[in-house]
């Protein structure tokens, strides 16, 4: 179809041509640094200084990182697409943090911003990915699901498995900062691409816009339909933006792999079924993601991903693998042990409740996934939360059994 | 969002067929009055300082709006938005503002001696009386469109000519990002503490970032007299006391805000107003007067009355409950005001409000005999 998209975007579409399932390295090459081109400078009238936001009441790891020096150099800069500093900060402005909770503080509003504002970006990224330096080291992506080891879990404890990621359609602008057309044009793609999907990834797409409201009852009642974002970190950052234009879910006939887009990122990607059975959760992940990004390939399209920061999307938070494996598990005497965050940390894992982030846990049931992201691999993140839960229902079956618990040794971290 | 506008340029790219929102489930000014054709010619255009079309109709769009009340669904950025996207803001203007034309000019009158009467409302019915509107520094970009460095220079300037007054207009600046626990307590018991805005028809328009950054709220000693810095406006200044002397409140109010343009003109500023659009403020509801004029008045048996909105309507007089706009009455009190705000001046604003107030009076005493009221009812204004 030969919309004014192909047109715009042929200089950057030819890569799609050359690149391999898993990311392009001649992407990567062409998309290093030194080769972005900025857009127009910021037009300023008062100087860096008055213009430098008060962090003094802030924690979050933009407000950690971002010195006058660093406002004052990369403050008149702009992506391509016209995307400056300002706006990337802005969540992290308008919203100070927690004591307790280091939030990020900033967003990419395409894929550029990675590049333009990496003085900031690289710092904030070591820190919040446990010591990991774009600009020396390189990420791993491998989504050989046969590579998992012992993925199925005790179904006593296991109640249900959950594998989600993100992915970002190269050329077009992020959330944060796209247009209305750039939106619809992210719908338009990733469902015509969806459409080819077969067998029991079979499905179909709803609409936020052309919803009924038998459907939305439907989503609901399947805990698939997400809502127009009301956290202050996503409507800071512009994501919430001509709601529920170009945003809509699609789903297998089966629901167990699920898409949503348009939501915090272009695309998320979901599969997940009752039980505990991890490692098909995780094969029909790798194929699904694969197969789809092999449709969009088809039509000249491509995922934004380089060797540098893996899979490239919003936040920060889901570079590299962009991916939280995760499981909800029955652990009511765990969770009454002092020891639990201790072993938690030490397993690189994380508890959320059973409503998902900022959710409290009900009835000792905890969503235990993976802390890491970037600079491990989804093979390596997946095998983590394997042999991590595993550990969990050992600790949980010993204390039923009124035997002590060990707290494992931690992890190397990156150097 | 500020100043770098590569982004609109790059927009241009796409057809405006490909970038018209969808407005099929919306109901405020914006959507009524957008069309593709406007959209189109409308959207390679920017104000000097960069707002552009899209920004000045993204709170339109992100907030559908109600199907009994109205809402503008666009705002400005700067003085020059009212005149660069003129083609859609002149029939919004028209529309929200009783028909007013882009040939019309406003009479601004902010001559106390001019109101007759207004300092005997009785003191039975109405509680308390005030009158606020909103004034913008001419120079700087207004809240949705501010930097940072803008909205601080318009707290220090604001804070100098403040600080120049004196006599019952002597007072004191508090910060919202330096205010103690104590003071803020005092405000919030005064009623003069504002909040980080939560609506979304102002958070989509961009007014509340960098919150509480040059934010602030000065008062005089006698708190009669308060001027919001940085919230929906540069400045909004109140006049208020309790009972019913509106002529006082009224004119502390323009002798207040008079003096406050000689210092803002003696430190080589002037507010934004011209002939047509009167004073300039961020939402286009607010041109002209942006006054704001009235009480807190017991009403219990009018306010029953099936005739109630209608003799509103047509003393062109609108309720709110007493937590302000989008509040419910409670036990019976009701916040009149009026509804206009361009095409009529200050003093005949207030003039209007106070008579229709002591009409309202009058008929809740005859209610509360028993009486009918059909011989009270009053032709539209």
């Amino acid at each position: 179809m030969a919309s004014s998209f192909s047109r715009i975007l042929s200089s950057r579409r030819h890569l799609g041509v050359l690149s391999l399932v898993g990311g392009s390295v001649t992407a990567g090459f062409l998309l290093h640094r030194d080769h972005v081109t900025a857009g127009t400078p910021v037009r300023r009238m008062y100087p860096a200084s008055a213009e430098y936001p008060d962090l003094r009441q802030h924690n979050n790891c933009m407000a950690s990182h971002l010195t006058p020096a660093i406002y004052a150099k990369l403050c008149d800069k702009a992506t391509p697409n016209g995307y400056t500093l300002d706006q990337a900060i802005q969540t992290g402005v308008d919203n100070p943090g927690h004591p307790f909770i280091k939030t990020v503080g900033m967003v990419a509003g395409d894929e550029e911003s990675y590049e333009v504002f990496a003085d900031l970006l690289d710092p904030v990224i070591k820190e919040r990915h446990n010591g990991y330096d774009p600009s020396t080291m390189k990420h791993p992506t491998d989504l050989d699901a046969s590579k998992v080891q012992s993925g199925q879990f005790d179904e006593r404890y296991v109640l249900s498995s959950r594998v989600r990621t993100g992915r970002s359609i190269r050329g077009l602008s992020l959330p944060p900062a796209c247009t209305r057309a750039e939106r619809r044009e992210v719908e338009r793609v990733v469902v015509d691409a969806l459409s080819g999907l077969k067998d029991d990834l079979t499905g179909r797409y709803f609409s936020l816009t052309q919803m009924t409201d038998k459907e939305q009852q439907c989503l609901i009642d399947d805990h698939f339909l997400f809502d127009k974002p009301v956290s202050p970190l996503l409507t800071c950052a512009g994501m919430a933006r001509d709601w529920p234009d170009a945003r809509g879910i699609w789903h297998n006939n089966e629901k167990t792999f699920l898409i949503w887009v348009n939501e915090e990122d272009h695309t998320r990607v979901i599969s997940m079924e009752k039980g505990g059975n991890m490692k098909r959760v995780f094969e029909r992940f790798c194929r699904g993601l694969k197969e789809v990004e092999r449709l969009i390939q088809e039509r000249g399209w491509e995922f934004m991903w380089n060797e540098r920061l893996g899979y490239v999307l919003t936040c920060p938070s889901n570079l590299g693998t962009g991916l939280r494996a995760g499981v909800h598990v029955k652990l009511p005497l765990l969770s009454k042990d002092p020891r639990l965050n201790k072993i938690l940390d030490n397993l690189r894992l994380q508890k959320r409740g059973t409503g998902g982030v900022d959710t409290a846990a009900v009835g000792g049931v905890f969503d235990i996934s993976n802390l890491d992201r970037l600079g491990h691999s989804e093979v390596q993140l997946v095998q983590t939360v394997v042999d991590g839960v595993n550990y969990l229902i050992e600790c949980e079956k010993r204390l039923e059994r009124g035997q002590d618990i060990k707290v494992p040794p931690p992890p190397k971290q990156f150097k | 969002m500020p100043f770098g506008n590569t982004h609109n340029e790059m927009k241009l790219k796409f057809t405006s067929e490909q970038e018209y929102p969808d407005l099929s489930k919306h109901n405020n000014h914006m959507a009524k009055v957008l069309t593709p054709a406007m959209y189109e010619g409308l959207r390679s255009k920017q104000t000097p300082s960069g707002f552009t079309l899209d920004d000045v109709i993204q709170t339109g769009i992100d907030n559908p709006g109600h199907p009994f009340i109205m809402t503008v669904g666009c705002v400005a950025g700067d003085e020059e938005t009212y005149e660069v996207f003129k083609e859609l803001l002149d029939p919004v203007i028209e529309d929200r503002h009783g028909g007013y034309k882009p040939s019309d000019k406003h009479k601004t009158d902010l001559n106390p001696d001019n109101l007759k009467g207004g300092d005997d409302l009785d003191p039975n019915y109405v509680l308390s009386s005030r009158v606020r509107t909103g004034r913008s520094v001419r120079g700087f970009c207004l809240p949705p469109h501010c930097s940072r460095g803008e909205r601080r220079a318009v707290e220090k300037l604001s804070i100098e000519a403040l600080a120049s007054l004196s006599g019952d207009l002597n007072g004191k600046y508090y910060a919202l990002k330096n205010m103690t626990d104590a003071e803020q307590q005092q405000l919030i018991d005064d009623h003069f503490l504002f909040d980080k805005p939560v609506s979304p028809l102002l958070l989509a328009s961009g007014m509340g970032r960098d919150w509480p950054d040059a934010r602030g709220i000065w008062h005089n000693d006698n708190k009669t007299f308060l001027v919001w810095v940085n919230e929906e406006d540069h400045l909004r200044v109140i006049s208020m006391q309790k009972g019913g002397n509106m002529k006082e409140v009224f004119n502390r109010f323009c002798t207040g805000l008079t003096k406050i343009e000689t210092l803002f003109k003696e430190r080589g500023h002037a507010f934004m107003w011209n002939e047509h659009l009167g004073y300039v403020l961020t939402c286009p509801s607010n041109l002209g007067t942006g006054l704001r004029a009235g009480v807190h008045v017991k009403l219990p048996n009018m306010s029953k009355h099936a005739k109630f909105e209608d003799v509103l309507k047509r003393l062109r007089l609108q309720k709110r409950g007493t937590g302000g706009v989008d509040t419910a009455a409670v036990g019976g009190v009701f916040d009149i005001s009026n509804a206009d705000r361009l095409g009529f001046s200050e003093v005949e604003l207030v003039q209007m409000m106070v008579d229709g107030i002591k009409l309202l009076i009058e008929m809740e005493k005859k209610l509360e005999k028993g009486q009918s009221i059909d011989d009270l009812i009053p032709a539209q204004k």
